[in-house]
C-alpha cells in the first residue's frame, strides 16, 4: 500500500515542521522518505498532523461496562443503524465499543490508551478493547493498592516488588504502571478511606507515600517506556491540591531511568482544588502549574470538565461514595479481590454551579500556564470531566481567549473570582495543539513512531479541513471546532479509514504491552509468593489468571530487559 | 493412556468453579475431581453421545431428517433472513464468543435479541438501572466478609460449591479461622437445606419480601417500627438482624429468584439495594445475584459494551433499541409479533409459560444446542453444537463479573462444530441473502 498526502499544512513539532507545505510519503504502514507511483490525495489548504494519540481515557473494561449497564438512558443519545461498512452504534458517556473506536477515528485519533485495568478483570478489558476498531490499544494495570505490591514494599524486598510487577504487566497484557488513590481504595474494603500522604493504610504496614515513592523505583528500576501514571489521593476534594504538591515532590529523589518524566499527574484538574470548604471552593491551577514548570520530571494530563451529562467512573471506591452521597444520584462499587475498589455514578456540571464553573476553568489555567506544550496532554478523562467527543472544543478553548471569555461570561461568578483564566491571554498556536493532542502523550508513553511523522513512523495521519494560513483560530474558534469534530481524512497504518468526516473502512489495530525482562532465579522466587496467594486468597486459580494473546487484536509486545535481577 | 487437565473450569452455574481435575482416557472424560455433583455429571455426559446431538436435521413433511450441515446451515439461514421480525434467544449456556457473533446476526436481521435472565435476574437488572449495584469480587467475600445473608437463594442445591469456595468455609486473610469468623443468615419461605446451616434464619412470608426489607430499612436507619411484625417476622427479629447488619464489618448480601421471581420483582431488588447503600453509612456492605447458568453475565456485558443494553434488545430499527415488558422475549412472543425463531443453547419450550410456547409453534424454529430437547424437537431445524468448556475454548463470566477462559479437555463428537463457527456460517450466508 503506497500512499502520497500532497500539499498539506504539516504540522509535526517533534521533528521541527511547523505549518510548511509538503507532502507526506506512505508505504507499508509507515512514513517513508520518497514513493514513486503512489496514489495521490490533494490535501492542499489542509491542515496535516500525525493521528492523535490518547493516553487516559476509560474506554474498556468492567467499570466502563457496569457503567453502561447501569446508565441505559445513556444509550437512546447518539444513536445510528449499521451500515455496509460500521455496526450500529449508541451512547454518550457511556458510548458503545463500537463507537467509541470510529468516533475516535473521525476525530483523527488513531491510538488510545484505556486508563485502568484491575489486573482480574483484565480478559474484561481486553475483550472489549479487542471490539474497539479503528485504533492502535494498550491499557495501564492498576498496581496502587495491590497487596503482594504494598507487602513486598513495606518489607524493602525493592527487586521482588519489580519483578512482580515486571509478571502482572506480561499477565495482563498490560503496558504501565497506573495508580489510583494508593492505599486508600484497599482502606474502601472496610468503608474507609486514607486522607494524606501519611495516613496508615489500615492491616498494612505502609503509607501512601511510601507506595507511590515505591512504584517510581519499580518503574524507573524495571526502565518501562512510560513513567508511573498517577490518580494521586484525595480527587476532588476541597483543598487538595497540599497533597498534589506533596505528591509531585516525591518526584525529587527519582532518577528517570529514560528520556522522559517519572511521573504523570493525571487528570490534573481533579486535584488542583483550593479552598476549606464548598463555599470558598477555588483554582490552585497555578500552584501546580508552578511545580510542573520548575521540574523536569513531571507531566499531566489536563481532566478537563465540559458542561453537560456525563458518568463519572475511577478505581478510586470512596470518591464515588463520598460523590453519589453528594448527588444522590444512583451508585455502583465494585471492589476486585488483592487489587483494586472501582465505584461509578453520574454526574451533571452545570453552568449555574460555582463549583463546576471553577472545576472548568481550572483544566484551561493549568494548560495555560504550564509553560511547555510538552508537558501537557488534552485530556477530559473521559467521561470523568466530560466525554471525549468533547474534545474540539477544548481545543478552540485552548486557541481562544474569546471563546473562553464567552464562556466565562455564562457562568456562576465564582468561576471569575475564584480563579485567574480570565486574567491569561496565552492562546494556542496549532504547533501547540499538535503537542498537547498527540506528541506530548506519545512521548510520554515512550511510543517512539508515533506522534510525529518523521521517516520510519507509523502511517498514522490526521488530515483537518482548516486551512492554518487563512485561519486566525482566536476569532474562528467555531471553525476550529467544526474541523476537528470531523477530519478530512484518517490514515491508519497507511491506510484511509476515514474521509470527509464518516468512517469508510474498518481496520482492527494493534495491541501494545509491556513485556520486562527479570532475573529467571528471582521470577521463580517470586512465583512461589504469586502462588501462595492465589492459592490462600485470590478466588481463582493461578493458571486461569494471565490473559492469551488470543484476546488481543495483532498483539504486539514491546520488550524491555530491565536489567532487575 | 490417562491424562489429567488442571484448573479446568466448570460450565455448569454462574459459580464457575476453576479448580476442576478432568482425567481423559482414550478421549473421553474418565474421571472428574472437585467438581460437585450437577458439575461433574455435565463433564461425563459430554462423553456420553447417546445423549448428544450428532447430526444436523431439517424437518421435512412433519418430521426431522438428517442433512448435511450445509444443508441446515441453509435452510436455518432462509428462515432467519425470510422472516420479518426474528426472535434470537438461550445465549447464557454458551461462550462470549457465541453471544458475539449472535448479536451481530440479530443486527443484521434486525431481530430482537433476549437471554434467559428474562426469566430470573433480568428484574435484578432492572433494579441496577434505578438504584446502581454495590457490590465486589468474590474474593472481598472470602479475605473480609463476617456476616453473609442468602435472601430467597438456596446454594447448597442451585451452587453446591458457593459456601465451601467463597463466603463460609474459606479461610480468607482477615478470616483466618473460615465459618467459625462469618455468621450466616438465610432469609427465605422455607427452612432450605442452606437454612439449617444458618445461625439465623428468617421465615418471610410468601410475596412480602418488599415489606420486609422497607422493615429493615427503617430500622437501620434508626426508626422505631410501630407493628409487632412485618410479613410475618417479629419486630425483635427484625431488629437483631438489623443490629447485626449495621455491627458487621463487612457484610453481604447474596440473593437469588425467590427475590427477583416473586411479587415486587425489580421493586424488591432496588430496595434492597438502598438498603445496602443505607448500610454504607454504617459499615462495608455489598450486594450480589446468585446467577444460575454458567454465562448468564457475559451475555449481559457482550450486549452492553456492543450495543448499551443488558438483555431484551430489538434491533429492527438498525440500532439498539431496549425496553424491557415489550422488548422481552415472552412479551414479544405472547403479543404473537415473532414469525421465526433462533434458539441457541436453551429450551425455552420446556420454561416458558403456555401462551408463549403455543406461539412458538406456530412458527418456524433452527436451535443449536448440544442434545435433544423439547425445543429442538419441535424445531425445524436441528444444529449440533460442541460443548463449550468441554470441547471447545472460549469465554464465560462469573457471577462477579470475573472473565475466565473455558478449557478445552476433549474432541467434539466427529462433524460437531462449535456453536460459534456455526453462527458465523448462518451469519454469512444471511449477509449473502440480504445483500
Amino acid at each position: 500500500m503506497k500512499l502520497v498526502l500532497k500539499n498539506g499544512y504539516v504540522y509535526d513539532p517533534a521533528n521541527g515542521v511547523n505549518g510548511e507545505k509538503m507532502d507526506i510519503f506512505i508505504e507499508n504502514g509507515k512514513i517513508v522518505e520518497e514513493v514513486s507511483g503512489a496514489k495521490e490525495i490533494d490535501c492542499s489548504g489542509m491542515l496535516v498532523m500525525p493521528g492523535g494519540v490518547e493516553i487516559h481515557s476509560h474506554i474498556a473494561g468492567g467499570k466502563v461496562n457496569t457503567a453502561r449497564l447501569m446508565r441505559p438512558e445513556d444509550h437512546l443519545r447518539n444513536v445510528a443503524p449499521r451500515t455496509s461498512v460500521t455496526r450500529s452504534v449508541c451512547g454518550y458517556s457511556t458510548p458503545s465499543t463500537f463507537l467509541t473506536g470510529y468516533a475516535y477515528s473521525k476525530m483523527g485519533y488513531t491510538t488510545a490508551f484505556t486508563a485502568a485495568l484491575p489486573p482480574l478483570m483484565a480478559r474484561h478489558t481486553h475483550e472489549e478493547l479487542h471490539d474497539i476498531p479503528m485504533l492502535d490499544k494498550g491499557a495501564l494495570t492498576v498496581m496502587g493498592n495491590n497487596w503482594l505490591i504494598m507487602h513486598y514494599l513495606s518489607e524493602g524486598r525493592i527487586e521482588h516488588a519489580c519483578a512482580y510487577a515486571a509478571w502482572l504487566l506480561r499477565a495482563t497484557k498490560g503496558y504501565a504502571i497506573k495508580a489510583v488513590n494508593p492505599g486508600g481504595s484497599e482502606a474502601w474494603g472496610w468503608g474507609r478511606d486514607v486522607r494524606s500522604l501519611d495516613d496508615r493504610v489500615p492491616h498494612f504496614d505502609i503509607t501512601p507515600r511510601e507506595i507511590i515513592r515505591g512504584l517510581m523505583e519499580i518503574n524507573e528500576r524495571l526502565s518501562l517506556p512510560h513513567s508511573v501514571h498517577l490518580h494521586p489521593n484525595n480527587l476532588g476534594r476541597v483543598g487538595n491540591f497540599t497533597t498534589t504538591l506533596e505528591t509531585l515532590e516525591l518526584t525529587r529523589d527519582v532518577k528517570p531511568s529514560r528520556e522522559r518524566q517519572v511521573l504523570q499527574l493525571t487528570h490534573a484538574q481533579f486535584h488542583s482544588y483550593g479552598g476549606d470548604s464548598w463555599r470558598n471552593f477555588s483554582s490552585e491551577a497555578e500552584s501546580i502549574a508552578k511545580a510542573v514548570n520548575s521540574s523536569d520530571r513531571l507531566v499531566l494530563d489536563m481532566g478537563q470538565v465540559v458542561f453537560g451529562d456525563t458518568t463519572t467512573m475511577t478505581a478510586d471506591g470512596p470518591m464515588e461514595y463520598y460523590l453519589s452521597s453528594l448527588t444522590g444520584l444512583k451508585w455502583a462499587n465494585k471492589d476486585i479481590e488483592l487489587e483494586t475498589a472501582p465505584g461509578v455514578t453520574p454526574f451533571v456540571y452545570s453552568e449555574k454551579s460555582p463549583v463546576s464553573g471553577v472545576q472548568w476553568a481550572i483544566g484551561l489555567e493549568l494548560a495555560l500556564l504550564v509553560e511547555s506544550p510538552e508537558k501537557v496532554m488534552l485530556t477530559t478523562d473521559h467521561p470523568n470531566g466530560a466525554p471525549f467527543f468533547t474534545y474540539p472544543k477544548i481545543v478552540a478553548w485552548l486557541m481562544s481567549a474569546k471563546s473562553r471569555e464567552e464562556v466565562l461570561e455564562r457562568l456562576h461568578r465564582a468561576a471569575q473570582k475564584n480563579t485567574v483564566l480570565g486574567s491569561i491571554d496565552r492562546e494556542y498556536g496549532w504547533s501547540e495543539i499538535c503537542w498537547v493532542t498527540r506528541t506530548a502523550q506519545a512521548r510520554s508513553l515512550g511510543l517512539e513512531s508515533k506522534g510525529h511523522l518523521g521517516v520510519g513512523a507509523d502511517a498514522d495521519v490526521a488530515v483537518y479541513r482548516i486551512d492554518p494560513e487563512s485561519t486566525d483560530p482566536a476569532r474562528d474558534y467555531e471553525a476550529v471546532e467544526r474541523a476537528f469534530s470531523a477530519t478530512a481524512l484518517t490514515v491508519k497504518g497507511g491506510e484511509v479509514v476515514v474521509r470527509d468526516g464518516e468512517v469508510v473502512k474498518v481496520v482492527s489495530g494493534r495491541t501494545l504491552y509491556v513485556d520486562a525482562g527479570v532475573g529467571e532465579e528471582l521470577e521463580r522466587e517470586v512465583l512461589k509468593d504469586v502462588d501462595y496467594y492465589f492459592k490462600r486468597f485470590y478466588t481463582v486459580n493461578l493458571a486461569n489468571y494471565p490473559v492469551q494473546e488470543v484476546y488481543l487484536t495483532s498483539p504486539e509486545a514491546v520488550k524491555v530487559d530491565s536489567g532487575v535481577r | 493412556m490417562r491424562v489429567t487437565h488442571r484448573d479446568v473450569v466448570c460450565s455448569f452455574c454462574g459459580t464457575l468453579c476453576d479448580d476442576i481435575e478432568v482425567d481423559v482416557e482414550d478421549g473421553r472424560i474418565a474421571e472428574v475431581r472437585h467438581a460437585c455433583r450437577i458439575g461433574t455429571t455435565k463433564f461425563l455426559s459430554a462423553s456420553r453421545h447417546e445423549h448428544r446431538l450428532l447430526k444436523p436435521m431439517v424437518r421435512e413433511n412433519g418430521r426431522l431428517k438428517e442433512v448435511s450441515l450445509e444443508e441446515a446451515v441453509e435452510r436455518a439461514a432462509e428462515i432467519l433472513a425470510g422472516a420479518q421480525r426474528p426472535l434470537l434467544y438461550g445465549w447464557s449456556s454458551t461462550s462470549c464468543e457465541a453471544q458475539s457473533v449472535g448479536i451481530e446476526l440479530a443486527e443484521v436481521l434486525g431481530g430482537v435479541i433476549d437471554n434467559t435472565s428474562t426469566v430470573c435476574h433480568g428484574p435484578s437488572t432492572i433494579a441496577v438501572h434505578e438504584a446502581g449495584f454495590i457490590s465486589c469480587t468474590l474474593g472481598e467475600v472470602k479475605n473480609r466478609a463476617d456476616l453473609v445473608i442468602y435472601w430467597g437463594a438456596n446454594p447448597m442445591h442451585a451452587h453446591p460449591r458457593h459456601l465451601s469456595r467463597y463466603s463460609i468455609y474459606p479461610r480468607g486473610y482477615f478470616r483466618e479461622r473460615g465459618h467459625q469468623d462469618r455468621t450466616l443468615v438465610v432469609v427465605d419461605v422455607r427452612r432450605t437445606d442452606t437454612a439449617r446451616l444458618a445461625q439465623k434464619f428468617v421465615r418471610v412470608q410468601p410475596g412480602r419480601d418488599y415489606e420486609l426489607i422497607s422493615a429493615l430499612r427503617a430500622v437501620v436507619n434508626g426508626r422505631k417500627l410501630p407493628m409487632d411484625e412485618v410479613a410475618g417476622v417479629s419486630r425483635e427479629d427484625i431488629e437483631e438482624l438489623a443490629e447485626m447488619m449495621k455491627s458487621c464489618s463487612f457484610g453481604v448480601l447474596f440473593f437469588g429468584m425467590g427475590l427477583t421471581q416473586s411479587p415486587g420483582r425489580h421493586r424488591n431488588i432496588d430496595n434492597a439495594i438502598c438498603l445496602v447503600r443505607d448500610l454504607n453509612t454504617y459499615t462495608k456492605f455489598v450486594i450480589m445475584p446468585m446467577r444460575g447458568h454458567y454465562n448468564v453475565v457475559g451475555f449481559s456485558e457482550v450486549l452492553s459494551w456492543q450495543a448499551g443494553f443488558p438483555f431484551a434488545v430489538d434491533f429492527s430499527k438498525g440500532y439498539a433499541w431496549y425496553n424491557p415488558g415489550e422488548t422481552t422475549a415472552n412479551d414479544v412472543l405472547q403479543r404473537g409479533e415473532c414469525d421465526a425463531m433462533l434458539v441457541v443453547a436453551s429450551d425455552p419450550v420446556s420454561n416458558f409459560p403456555k401462551p408463549s410456547v403455543e406461539n412458538m409453534l406456530k412458527m418456524p424454529i433452527v436451535a443449536i444446542d448440544v442434545h435433544p430437547t423439547p425445543t429442538t424437537m419441535v424445531a425445524d431445524v436441528v444444529i449440533p453444537a460442541a460443548i463449550a468448556g468441554i470441547e471447545v475454548e472460549g469465554t464465560a463470566y462469573r457471577m462477579d463479573v470475573v472473565p475466565l477462559r473455558l478449557r478445552k479437555v476433549v474432541e467434539p463428537p466427529e462433524g460437531v462444530l462449535s456453536d460459534v463457527e456455526v453462527l458465523q456460517r448462518i451469519l454469512e450466508r444471511v449477509k449473502e441473502i440480504k445483500g
